[in-house]
């Protein structure tokens, strides 16, 4: 256990918000400090790219800007009175200290359960890229991609360009919704411009709207999926499920900490402060947003951290661009009634205890649902089927306690004595 | 492997059988491509693989060099190493 090393910024995160952020911040002549639980910085959206135009933008300043990086390792406690995180690596645990802390933890995808969604190789978009990128080969494979939002988009390209088929691409929202959406678009020439490209590469692909998954079919490996668009139902055959219903903000750090969370996500100021003194929060964590209003939301916490306000101010305007964009994609791909349907009484919903669906719907409250049924008390601490449940029950999520990633013992005992004083 | 050229690779064993993967493949990644999609058994003995692919649904958990529990979509391959799926 080493202690007493820190910088005068600590970011959180490795994504585009925390790269972004940790550039601005040594610009201003801060020792930076960041960490990541993945194996290499970048986040899920550059992660193990090199020729992505901004990502490789940022990545390659992040390498040159002298910011310290440690990789593989979790932020496993925090106290933002004695401004300490407990990071745990592959073998070690370590405490350090910062002077500001700018948390930058991401999304992860909303799942949402239906017959079958435990079956291997029913993935999340983001998930099935991600494994994509760290080396899986999907070539000749038959990928159905089924959920909502752009992302879909450019999953199924990414998939395209590595030479996989995707059959269809099962949009849940209606065309009224797809077509204000467009109309919306029409203020961002780029990305408009950006979603005729992904289409006319996709055209092979069937781009269905009103459109979702009612179940997976295989035993112990994914076969077909059953598809519905209005009354029509049919099964179409699969090696893999990329699913997903948009993103869900991580702020278990932030709530450990103390730090106020809003619907959107962490509650911050227009300098990206969070209600606690010397934390700041950026990107998907503070609300759902995509790469660029994460990008400029690193940038004014950076500056911010290191006491430049003056500069952080300067990227309001283009901040709050972002930010309608942001709101646009909330109101179109907002997941449709249906859905809430789609689980039936054996469904598992929570799938680290196997929770089945016919032992929660009753419930009232998440911690009645925890304490009756052992749902969200595996290792993922709820992270999956919390927001399955704020959606389908519209529960709440119970208070965060540390640690809050699973994490082995020795790390706990070393956590505990640095916040007793015992190692001073 | 014949179209990686002059890239690294790296050699380990996915339940006792030889795989040579890319250098900075996962390995999640490394079992896929192995062929076997049931990375772990759930508290009901349901078979289970990777789900998030970010380390946070736990879904991909196999035991690495006889340490269990490891998310495998988080831990790159290294030679020599012994992955173990349910």
């Amino acid at each position: 256990m080493s202690r007493g090393f820190g910088a005068d910024i600590v970011v959180a995160g490795a994504g585009p918000a925390g790269i972004a952020a940790a550039v601005r911040a040594r610009e201003c002549g801060r020792s930076v400090l960041v960490l990541d639980d993945n194996p290499s910085a970048g986040g899920q959206i550059w992660r193990g790219e090199q020729s992505h135009g901004q990502g490789s933008f940022w990545l390659r300043r992040f390498a040159g800007c002298a910011a310290k990086l440690i990789t593989s390792a979790r932020i496993v406690d925090g106290d933002a009175q004695r401004r300490r995180l407990i990071l745990e690596t592959q073998d070690e645990a370590f405490a350090l200290e910062y002077g500001k802390l700018i948390l930058a933890i991401g999304a992860r995808e909303l799942f949402l359960p239906f017959p079958g969604w435990t079956t291997p190789n029913v993935m999340g978009i983001g998930g099935l890229q991600a494994l994509v990128k760290s080396g899986l080969r999907i070539s000749g494979k038959r990928i159905v991609v089924a959920g909502t939002g752009p992302l879909m988009l450019a999953a199924a390209d990414y998939f395209r360009r590595h030479n996989a088929v995707v059959p269809v691409i099962a949009e849940q929202a209606g065309w009224i919704r797809l077509a204000r959406f467009l109309l919306h678009l029409a203020k961002h020439p780029g990305k408009l411009c950006q979603a005729a490209v992904l289409r006319f590469g996709l055209r092979r692909s069937r781009y269905l709207a009103s459109c979702w998954v009612e179940a997976a079919n295989g035993n112990e490996k994914l076969e077909s999926v059953r598809l519905r668009q209005d009354a029509r139902v049919w099964d179409e055959d699969c090696d893999y499920l990329a699913t997903g219903y948009g993103f869900k903000p991580n702020s278990e750090l932030a709530e450990l900490m103390n730090c106020r969370i809003c619907n959107t996500g962490v509650d911050v100021d227009a300098f990206q402060r969070t209600s606690q003194e010397d934390i700041y929060a950026a990107g998907e964590c503070t609300g759902i947003g995509g790469a660029e209003l994460a990008i400029v939301e690193g940038e004014t916490a950076g500056y911010a951290a290191a006491g430049r306000n003056d500069l952080a101010e300067k990227l309001f305007r283009k901040r709050s661009k972002a930010r309608q964009f942001a709101a646009a994609l909330e109101r179109a791909f907002a997941p449709r009634e249906e859905l809430r349907r789609l689980p039936s009484a054996g469904t598992i919903v929570c799938r680290c205890e196997d929770v089945v669906w016919e032992r929660l719907e009753s419930m009232k409250s998440w911690r009645s649902a925890k304490l009756h049924t052992r749902c969200g008390m595996g290792p993922c601490q709820g992270r999956i089927c919390g927001p399955i449940l704020e959606f389908l029950l519209g529960l709440e999520p119970d208070s965060v306690r540390p640690p809050v990633f699973p994490a082995r013992l020795e790390s706990l005992v070393a956590a505990n004595e640095i916040k007793e004083g015992i190692c001073q | 492997m014949t179209e990686c050229g002059a890239e690294e690779i790296v050699e380990l064993r996915i339940n006792g059988t030889g795989v040579r993967v890319r250098a900075g493949t996962s390995v999640a990644a490394a079992v896929l491509l192995s062929g076997e999609p049931v990375f772990r058994r759930s508290v009901s003995g349901e078979g289970r693989g990777p789900l998030c692919g970010m380390g946070i649904c736990f879904e991909c958990r196999v035991t690495i060099d006889d340490l269990e529990h490891c998310r495998s979509c988080q831990i790159l391959c290294r030679d020599g190493m012994e992955v173990r799926t349910a």
